[in-house]
């Protein structure tokens, strides 16, 4: 039996999300977290970043394509669907329509991020740093907008993960989705906690 | 007067009074708009919204007092076991026969299914879901050209379950909630699904499981799921029928990994 195409790329994005996209989202709060300690302490673990060997290849395989497929793939999915939380008014339903909508945001905050920082300093010889941050988030709407996109950020993993659980057959019993929901509530809290911290820290 | 009259004698006065307001949203055929008609039916104990109606097809008098073309729905059973009468009570999709008049806020508005293809007024086309059935194989080929002989026994606590996905009537209210089911995708809907769970459950059935999960595992199958979990709100049977999606996750799942490396059948 050959693989169906439409069956494997929904596991794949999903499977994605989490790995390594959730886990880089989690790799790169953490080093930002950095910039609470110092200004000197962010500079020296994006430093350290910056130099690991077979960067390119790392920075490729571990989140450019992966994020790239998500993205892409994932709007196809929102255009498969229709919103009818106002009919339906479930939480369930509410989480499926804010994960479609932090989606779409977040393909947007990204890539905006990206040419803000990873394109500057690739192509107009920028150096990313403490300062270079510490510029972006003074224009107080800019700083809003790195707050909801860091926020979409977390929910939408939070959220994901927790259908990640169900997509991959491992939380099955309404029981199981309930902790399930809890914990993934944990996840978006911590996360959020974490991401805040970093960004306030260049405020 | 005894206790009974009097109360005969009130029901009566009720009867006389009492009007029950209906806006009706109906088209005339396949093709054509749909357009709202008001309808006022005499009132009369214990009604269902399918009484009501065979009242508007009695007396086809819209609530201006006009001539208007008795309303189509379709009905079957009565008893909330066959799924046919199916349509959006009030803005909930549910079976016209357990919705008692009582029960239901004035006026009392029916609209057809429209994730399905109206054929006319409240009659909707379900055959989708029928297709989906055969295309997921939810049967179990004992057929043959000789005796079989008697199959496998089922563990009871497995009947106990299973029984309950069996309670489905393909009454489409799950795929009418589901967000995914729509015309810009293929996603057979979560009744199907549920009904591969109950088969492959089947100790006989479990024998053609993997083809079962194959269909799953195909165009429009589950993958087309998003976990917005309302048909588990809706299904009037009650049926788990999130449990099932998620069964069949994890079974498809396997049958990914054993159809490319190998392993079982």
């Amino acid at each position: 039996m050959a693989l169906n195409k439409e069956f494997a790329a929904r596991r794949l994005h999903s499977l994605l999300g989490i790995i390594p996209i959730g886990l880089f989202l989690m790799q790169h709060f953490v080093i930002n977290h950095f910039a609470t300690r110092s200004a000197e302490a962010f500079n020296g673990a994006a430093h350290f970043m910056e130099n690991l060997p077979f960067r390119i290849f790392l920075e490729m395989f571990l989140i450019y394509i992966p994020i790239l497929f998500h993205g892409i793939y994932g709007l196809f999915i929102v255009f498969q669907g229709k919103a009818n939380a106002k009919r339906f008014g479930y939480f369930r339903n509410w989480m499926y329509i804010f994960q479609r909508i932090t989606g779409v945001f977040l393909l947007v905050f990204i890539t905006w991020h990206v040419w803000d920082t990873w394109v500057q300093a690739q192509f107009f010889g920028a150096d990313v740093n403490y300062q270079m941050m510490a510029d972006i988030v003074a224009n107080p709407w800019m700083l809003a907008f790195y707050i909801v996109g860091i926020l979409a950020a977390t929910f939408h993993f939070s959220n994901g993960l927790w259908s990640f659980l169900v997509t991959w057959g491992i939380t099955v019993t309404p029981k199981a989705q309930l902790a399930a929901t809890y914990f993934t509530l944990v996840v978006f809290v911590a996360m959020s906690v974490i991401g805040l911290r970093a960004i306030f820290a260049f405020v | 007067m005894s206790d009974a009259q009097a109360q005969e004698t009130r029901n009566a006065e009720k009867t006389d009074t009492k009007k029950v307001k209906f806006i009706i949203t109906r088209q005339d055929d396949p093709d054509s708009p749909s357009y709202d008609q008001e309808f006022e039916v005499p009132y009369r104990e214990n009604m269902n919204v399918i009484s009501a109606l065979m009242e508007i097809r009695r007396n086809p008098v819209d609530s201006q007092g006009n001539q208007a073309n008795p309303v189509i729905w379709d009905m079957n059973c009565l008893e909330e076991v066959c799924g046919a009468c199916s349509m959006i009570v009030n803005g909930t999709a549910r079976q016209s026969c357990t919705a008692l008049i009582d029960q239901l806020e004035q006026p009392i508005r029916l609209e057809p299914m429209k994730t399905f293809p109206v054929m006319r007024d409240l009659q909707v086309d379900r055959s989708r879901m029928f297709d989906s059935l055969k295309k997921v194989k939810a049967w179990i080929p004992i057929d043959g050209t000789y005796d079989l002989g008697p199959g496998p026994r089922m563990a009871e606590n497995k009947r106990q379950w299973s029984y309950e996905l069996s309670k489905c009537m393909t009454c489409g209210v799950c795929l009418e909630a589901c967000p995914n089911v729509n015309d810009d995708s293929s996603f057979i809907g979560p009744a199907a699904i549920s009904q591969v769970r109950l088969f492959n459950s089947h100790p006989t059935g479990e024998m053609n499981k993997s083809e079962r999960l194959e269909a799953l595992m195909g165009e429009g199958g589950i993958s087309g799921c998003s976990n917005a979990q309302n048909c588990v709100e809706v299904c009037p049977k009650g049926i788990p029928l999130t449990t099932s999606i998620a069964a069949m996750n994890r079974e498809t799942n396997i049958q990914s990994f054993k159809n490319f490396f190998g392993g079982g059948n």
